[in-house]
């Protein structure tokens, strides 16, 4: 098991240094902070709402995580196709989950890094005034759970295609369609026509859902479920998909 | 070490790779030849884990590649063709990552990867970002990566191509004196490389294993083993192949060249007289004698000849038309 957790890390370890050799990982950080801080402070109407709450910030997360996660995730598989190395990490003595997980966890430290730049926002309203500093962790909480969610999305779509453009749109369809899922018209429409369960489920696989409960401060066991187990079933289909490949 | 047994490789309905069957030893050095297109990448692909083969079995090392895969390939160093390797890194990063995976780490790793560094000629090229190598440092790069374990089993798919002749040389050499400790299985389209550093060859044509033995044996296969090549003054060249057709162990004499007097012919024995070589090339003498013989000279035998003859017999026979 130690040379397990072993390899994980040397995998995990790769894959950070070689964002940081270039300077994507950096311009994507800056678009990412100056993305929070506009839409906070721009749109979300942060000081209109004149309450002393992160709500005008975290409740663009699932909108631009559509986008800026995709952007991480897509290279994760495709660049290894596109490059030819998947031959190399794949006949090195780790097996299949090891490298999915460890190329997995090192995006999302980059994001949870990412997440973690945006602490001024923070300090501004805790300056500003006295919020509940519980329901801002909470809230971190399921941001970063949200942007593993998508993440594995991205690391799926991007083993299925040595392009990373396509891996990119396809991820970004993918994780739209658990965002639109969980917004009320949907639910609505399911409803007038007769079809309540159906409208329950969607909004039950909507990430909104899930990610609302932690907005309010709420760490319910079952949205923790609901994003390991996307987070767990698209990995497991990144291995599905990697080995068809393999198999030709 | 290597044990493969009907291995064979279906795509859709292609048969990339149809029932092959071979083993290597520890100390042997085993080549890989075939056209374009044979099979030769896809049994390594198979041998090192990389593919699940459609049938057959891969073992190393006495473990089942299918069902224990890590500590089979823990044994393998392993060069794919083109020699992938991550752009994003440098040289030096990525050989330290290879040494990771394998296990290694503080000063055995430092060890390691000096010691690839120093075998693969890296030093100049260390902190370069990979991205930005000549294809020539790409692919030693990679072939560090492959021996920076220094692995029991060495499985290097066309482990000089994009090389300089220097460079070669020095691959070439390389794997000769790795092979005394290890099995290696190395693919090459370079003939000269089979005499250089294998102690066995094996010929593979559209996924099926069509000559295998040491380059001697192989060389024997050829028409040209045991042929003579005769250089006389002063005869007519329909005289000379005239005569030596009524030795009775000549097949077929052909006129190579025809100018200022002087006339080359190739003898080629009966397939039942290649044997005694010696005494061959001592019948054409005999035959020859009385004419003023400039050179005689007893064939080898050819690689390239065998190897054309092997996996083109179509059109071998057009051209004898
Ligand atoms: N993933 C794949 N899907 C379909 N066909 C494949 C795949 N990989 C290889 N093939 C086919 O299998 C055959 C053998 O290919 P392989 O790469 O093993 O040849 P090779 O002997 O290495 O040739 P070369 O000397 O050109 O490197 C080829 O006809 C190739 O088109
Ligand atoms: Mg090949």
């Amino acid at each position: 098991m130690n040379s397990a957790f072993g390899n994980i890390k040397a995998i995990a370890k790769r894959e950070l240094t070689g964002y940081f050799a270039s300077p994507v990982a950096y311009v994507f950080i800056v678009i990412f902070l100056l993305l929070c801080g506009g839409f906070t402070f721009l749109f979300g109407g942060f000081f209109e709402r004149d309450q002393a709450s992160l709500m005008a910030f975290f409740m663009w997360h699932p909108w631009f995580y559509l986008f800026l996660v995709p952007a991480v995730g897509m290279r994760l598989w495709s660049e290894e196709r596109r490059l030819g190395t998947i031959e190399l990490l794949l006949t090195m003595p780790i097996t299949a989950w090891q490298a999915i997980a460890g190329k997995f966890l090192a995006s999302w430290m980059f994001l949870a890094l990412a997440l973690l730049l945006t602490f001024p926002v923070w300090i501004t309203v805790n300056y500003l005034g006295s919020p509940d500093n519980g329901v801002i962790v909470c809230s971190y909480l399921g941001s970063v759970l949200m942007a593993g969610a998508y993440l594995a999305i991205a690391s799926m779509t991007s083993a299925m295609t040595r392009n990373q453009v396509v891996a990119f749109i396809l991820s970004v369809v993918l994780c739209l369609f658990l965002v639109l899922a969980g917004i009320p018209r949907v639910k609505e429409f399911f409803d007038s026509l007769g079809f309540v369960w159906l409208g329950n489920l969607t909004a039950a696989m909507s990430v909104m859902t899930h990610f609302d409960a932690f907005q309010r401060g709420v760490i319910d066991f079952r949205d923790l479920i609901y994003f390991l187990s996307v987070i767990g079933f698209a990995l497991f289909t990144t291995g599905v998909i990697l080995r068809s490949h393999r198999s030709g | 070490m290597i044990k493969v047994e009907n291995l064979a490789k279906f795509f859709g309905t292609k048969r990339a790779v149809d029932g092959v069957s071979f083993s290597v030893a520890r100390g042997e050095v085993l080549g890989f030849l075939g056209p374009n297109g044979a099979g030769k990448s896809t049994t390594m692909r198979m041998i090192t884990g990389f593919i699940p083969p459609t049938a057959g079995k891969v073992s190393v090392g006495g473990y089942d590649m299918v069902e224990n895969p890590i500590p089979a390939k823990r044994l393998i160093g392993y060069l794919p063709e083109n020699a992938p390797a991550y752009t994003d890194m440098t040289v030096s990063g990525f050989l330290s990552f290879a040494a990771e995976i394998r296990g290694l780490s503080g000063d055995a790793k430092k060890k390691a990867v000096h010691r690839a560094v120093e075998m693969c000629f890296l030093e100049s090229v260390l902190h370069q970002s990979v991205e930005t190598l000549s294809k020539g440092y790409r692919h030693r790069t990679c072939f560090a990566q492959s021996i920076i374990h220094d692995p029991e089993v060495l499985i290097l798919d066309e482990p000089t191509d994009g090389l300089d002749p220097n460079q070669k040389h020095e691959v070439r050499g390389l794997i000769k004196r790795m092979g005394e400790k290890k099995a290696i299985i190395f693919s090459t389209h370079i003939l000269e490389e089979v005499d250089a550093a294998c102690s066995r060859a094996i010929i593979i044509d559209r996924g099926r294993i069509v000559a295998n033995g040491t380059p001697q044996e192989l060389r024997r296969k050829s028409e040209w083993a045991g042929a003579v090549t005769l250089r006389v003054k002063g005869v007519a060249g329909s005289a000379v192949s005239a005569k030596l057709y009524q030795v009775q162990a000549v097949n077929r004499v052909t006129v190579v060249e025809e100018k200022e007097g002087r006339v080359t012919v190739s003898v080629f024995p009966k397939p039942q007289a290649t044997g005694a070589n010696g005494e061959f090339a001592r019948a054409v003498g005999e035959a020859a004698h009385g004419w003023h013989i400039e050179q005689l000279q007893i064939e080898e035998g050819r690689l390239d000849e065998v190897f054309r003859s092997i996996t083109m017999p179509d059109t071998k026979q057009e051209v004898k038309k």
